[in-house]
């Protein structure tokens, strides 16, 4: 019996003397906060101390005392990430983490459009990926809608609608028919990122050359070179003019000015003579003296 | 999105090649579930890899020793620029931090279709140790998914953006 007394005020004794010393030492961390919103973070026990908050966006160090808030204003923290908090005081270190989440709104946009010049009339031939941003420059990972446009340069539209996933979208367009500049743009709610997208005329679709004497020579000339939409091809592609005769072949490169090729090739008895622009074939003559 | 595109599942697990002394992350890959038109090939994969494994330790060197300029070759856009201003609040309040990490989970999620970006989320382990003046303060274990942005720079693959994600912002199925 008289041990159990002795246990007993033993024990007693150590509860007031832990009492006497400090209470536990408590952090209360919130789980989560939206970058750029003001925030507290609560410890009790310990006694006065260094509170650090660590990440790799951002970091902050403050002097705390005893017990309390440690409260931190708007705009302290708004880089979105993983935080690790970091309390210490002369009784020992408490630690914890908390994630500061992006905010909803989009601000600002990263649009990767590609190409910036190529032949009209391809399929799939545009692309263009976007990433939404907030006010703090965090990815937004957050579903967000996005729509795309390409505007023509006769002012027709394509249209294509995605929901971002982890932060981006995408799409694929085709080129237009007609020539010229056309409009690539990414759009949020508001917010717009526009590329310009150049679309040259694509090969020739026919190739038709006349040929007329002048005297001892043949003049050969096309008929202006179009695409198969109509645009005229680009002065300075290349058209090349063949002769063959017996026991020979003379060819020229020429380029197309104003929209036609002419040159003037030596006249040869029974000569044929043909025309081609890249992969396309055009027409062929033969000649007779 | 228009189609979703599934390569062979890498489970592969890599090595980091360094010459540093520090332990090698165990690092595991995954990219059957990369998204988008364009083909990851083997070789980009594996070079947007060894450019992100190599920007932690560029990281690590930087944030241990308060240099910028170590972010340089491997960070580039926003990323380099967060981490840069964090290295300067770092200075100007004394304290240095060393990130070592211990394990990633590397999952390529998106490969856009122009080819001028790789979307990866990592689930990293890795301890985060605090000086403060020169006097070790706390090393702490933790973990977090990151989502990372890599664009192509000159040479190699680059971290853009480098961003914990908090759980209860992920879509489902990720």
């Amino acid at each position: 019996m008289k041990a159990i007394l002795t246990l007993l005020t033993a024990g007693l004794l150590l509860a007031k003397l832990q009492a006497a010393g400090g209470q536990e030492q408590t952090l209360n961390l919130p789980k989560s906060i939206e970058a750029g919103s003001a925030f507290s973070i609560e410890h009790s026990g310990g006694g006065e101390g260094t509170l650090y908050i660590i990440g790799p966006s951002q970091v902050l160090k403050r002097d705390v005392k005893a017990e309390g808030a440690v409260y931190f204003p708007a705009r302290s923290l708004y880089d979105a990430g993983h935080y690790i908090v970091i309390l210490t005081q002369a009784s020992g270190t408490k630690s914890g983490s908390f994630d500061v989440a992006p905010i909803s709104a989009p601000d600002k946009l990263s649009f990767f459009a590609n190409p910036s010049r190529l032949p009209i009339g391809v399929k799939n031939g545009i692309t263009g990926a976007v990433y939404v941003f907030d006010a703090y420059g965090n990815l937004i990972t957050a579903p967000t809608a996005v729509s795309f446009e390409l505007t023509s340069p006769t002012g027709g539209i394509q249209k294509d609608h995605a929901t971002t996933s982890i932060g981006r979208a995408w799409t694929e367009m085709d080129s237009t028919s007609q020539q010229g500049s056309g409009k690539f743009v990414a759009q949020v709610g508001e917010l717009k990122s526009e590329r310009i997208i150049r679309q040259v005329p694509g090969d020739p679709c026919t190739l038709k050359m006349n040929a007329q004497q002048a005297g001892q020579q043949v003049q050969l000339q096309t008929e202006p070179v179009r695409d198969c939409s109509g645009n005229a091809i680009p002065d300075g592609t290349i058209v090349t003019f063949t002769e063959t005769y017996a026991g020979g072949q003379s060819t020229v490169d020429v380029p197309l000015k104003r929209d036609v090729a002419q040159v003037k090739l030596p006249l040869h008895s029974g000569a044929k003579f043909t025309v081609a622009s890249g992969v396309v074939l055009g027409n062929q003559i033969g000649w007779q003296k | 999105m228009k189609m979703l595109r599934r390569s062979a599942i890498a489970g592969v697990w890599f090595a980091m090649a360094s010459g540093l002394v520090t332990a090698q992350p165990a690092v595991q890959v995954d990219a059957s579930q990369v998204q988008g038109p364009r083909q990851l090939e083997e070789q980009t994969k594996t070079a947007a890899i060894r450019g992100y494994l190599k920007s932690w330790q560029s990281m690590s060197g930087a944030f241990e020793q308060n240099r910028i300029d170590l972010l340089d070759a491997d960070f580039v856009g926003a990323a380099k620029e967060k981490m840069a201003d964090t290295i300067g609040e770092q200075i100007k309040l004394g304290i240095q931090t060393r990130y070592q990490d211990r394990s990633h989970h590397i999952q390529f999620v998106f490969y856009s279709p122009e080819g001028l970006s790789i979307e990866l989320i990592d689930q990293v382990e890795y301890d985060v140790q605090i000086i403060d003046h020169g006097k070790p303060i706390s090393t702490v274990p933790t973990s977090a998914r990151y989502i990372v942005v890599m664009t192509p720079s000159e040479t190699q693959w680059s971290v853009r953006v480098m961003q914990a994600d908090s759980p209860g912002n992920r879509s489902t199925g990720i």
